[in-house]
């Protein structure tokens, strides 16, 4: 599948920034003492607002014709594209209901609190299931047609939010929280082991061959021709292909910048240093969603005369 | 009703008549046009509803050459349909028809990886979902004479291969084709239960080779016959 930056933009971004909300919200209602400050709820929220506001907005980039975005509301029933766009809006009531609570009254867990932070977290946490879901659920591409890609997807969200939300505390605050230390290096792991069972879950050969696409089942098959001079639409969307060695190499960088290197960075238990670990994570998740897209095989190719995808 | 096409996969000659009548009849239809992007430069790209791929199939001396034209498969579990946020695309009670409502797509492309069959292209200056109407608006058209009351592709094909009918008839010549010829659906494994079916290539006899001979083995059998005499 053809990466567009625009959707990597957005699943990171938006990704991380539900991530954060979501654990900032529960840590503070759930009384961890670090969080029962409101700079630095302030600061997660803002930063958790700007960067899934920034994400969704990017996502609106990829669209051919914008003007009718309004109607993705529409079809809630069957689609999940549609579910997240009213999963998304729906999250903002409470998200600006939660901060402005904190903002008037300050960090007591009073109801309006609870309503207002459970309500954003939960939506925050089912609008990231749904984009993940959009993917997940086209039988259509093998890579993604899995329980993993939410997985995925969730993990890996609650991973960057955790490390943000670790970052924005110490430099509010200027000291380290060791509880948030510790839920991000958890965090940092497992997102690492579902990442890894991921990568080892595609490799194995399945699905559909050029054969049951073509019909002829007991006899090889191959392209002759496309019927076509130049690269059309198809080409162009789900032709993407990428040299092997290429693919491997950026896993691993992938694997150091997102997983390692954070982890490492993390173990030195330094203020200065999270952020930056903050940063290497976001970076080496856009490498991640990079290979989602450029290591997904559309059945598509087998037309085009890929033998399996 | 549930309207289709049967491609006969053993006439097909490739010759790209029904992809070229199809972007003639379509670009001024219901969900025109149908734009080109550079059409006389280095770099061509549009959208067409109908592509026509050919394959080999088996190896020498039983190969056969497939001429394999695609367009949307009007399928009865169309997840393109589900996926599409919009409304944009639906499938119409009455004869199964897929459509794309032009203006209400917003160009997300989510409808185009759903399909398996590669049925659907973005219009590159539309900015919207294009693909095959079955001709809905030549098959209903009371204007037109009867027998000229079907799709573009079906009356351009020179060679037949093209049949339109209702699959839900048994009596029509679609299903008699199907039955009589064992058609067959594209990628049934994922279960979108498409509607246009193939008819499989007839099975003809092999090709006869001829094996050269050297001049060597020529002259020495004809050497071998003579003093056998
Ligand atoms: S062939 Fe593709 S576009 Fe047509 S109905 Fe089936 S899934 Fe939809
Ligand atoms: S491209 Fe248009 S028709 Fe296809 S899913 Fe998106 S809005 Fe629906
Ligand atoms: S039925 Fe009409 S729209 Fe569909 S492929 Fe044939 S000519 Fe094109």
């Amino acid at each position: 599948m053809h990466p567009a930056f625009s959707v990597l933009v957005f699943t990171v971004m938006s990704g991380a920034g539900y991530g954060l909300i979501t654990l900032m919200i529960l840590g503070h209602l759930f009384g961890l003492p670090q969080l029962q400050d409101s700079t630095v709820l302030l600061t997660g929220g803002g930063l958790a607002f700007a960067l899934i506001s920034g994400g969704l907005l990017s996502s609106t980039l990829h669209l051919a014709n914008p003007k009718n975005a309004w109607r993705s509301f529409s079809r809630f029933k069957t689609s999940w594209l549609s579910r997240e766009a009213v999963f998304a809006v729906l999250f903002y009531p409470f998200l600006l209901g939660y901060l402005a609570n904190i903002w008037a009254n300050g960090t007591e867990v009073t109801g309006i609190a609870q309503l207002a932070g459970f309500g954003a977290a939960a939506l925050a946490m089912v609008t990231l299931f749904c984009t993940s879901m959009i993917y997940a659920s086209l039988k259509t591409i093998r890579q993604w047609n899995s329980s993993l890609t939410p997985v995925n997807y969730i993990a890996l969200g609650l991973m960057s939010g955790s490390l943000l939300l670790a970052a924005v505390q110490s430099a509010v605050t200027g000291d380290l929280s060791s509880t948030l230390h510790t839920i991000a290096m958890g965090l940092v792991v497992l997102g690492a082991v579902v990442k890894v069972i991921y990568l080892f879950w595609i490799g194995k050969p399945a699905g559909s061959t050029i054969n049951t696409a073509t019909g002829f089942t007991q006899a090889s098959v191959r392209l002759l021709d496309q019927g076509h001079t130049s690269n059309g639409f198809l080409n162009n969307e789900f032709g993407y292909t990428v040299e092997a060695n290429k693919l491997v190499r950026l896993r691993v960088l992938m694997v150091a910048i997102a997983f390692v290197l954070p982890f490492l960075l993390l173990l030195t238990s330094s203020a200065g240093l999270l952020v930056l670990a903050a940063i290497l994570t976001i970076i080496g998740l856009l490498v991640e969603r990079w290979l989602f897209f450029a290591e997904a095989r559309h059945v598509v190719r087998l037309f085009h005369g890929d033998q399996r995808v | 009703m549930k309207l289709g096409l049967v491609v006969d996969l053993d006439t097909c000659v490739g010759c790209h008549g029904c992809a070229t009548a199809c972007k003639q009849w379509n670009t001024s239809g219901t969900i025109g046009p149908l734009s080109d992007e550079n059409p006389y430069g280095k770099d061509p790209n549009g959208a067409w509803l109908n592509r026509i791929r050919t394959y080999e199939v088996d190896d020498t001396p039983n190969s056969k050459t497939v001429n394999m034209p695609m367009s949307c498969m009007h399928c009865d579990n169309a997840a393109c349909v589900t996926v599409c946020p919009t409304g944009a695309s639906y499938k119409r009670e009455e004869d199964g028809i897929v459509l794309v409502d032009q203006d209400k797509c917003m160009g997300c492309n989510l409808c185009s990886w759903a399909c398996p069959y590669g049925a659907r292209e973005l219009d590159p200056q539309e900015g919207t979902m294009k693909k095959c109407t079955l001709c809905v608006d030549r098959i209903y058209d009371e204007k037109l004479p009867e027998d000229e009351r079907k799709p573009a592709c079906v009356m351009t094909c020179p060679t037949k291969s093209r049949v339109f009918g209702d699959f839900d008839d048994p009596n029509s010549e679609v299903s008699q084709l199907v039955r009589d010829r064992a058609g067959k659906q594209l990628m049934p494994e994922l279960g979108y239960e498409p509607v246009n079916t193939y008819l499989p290539p007839r099975n003809k006899p092999v090709v006869e080779m001829y094996e050269t001979t050297s001049l060597k083995d020529t002259v020495k059998g004809w050497v071998n016959k003579v003093i056998a005499r």
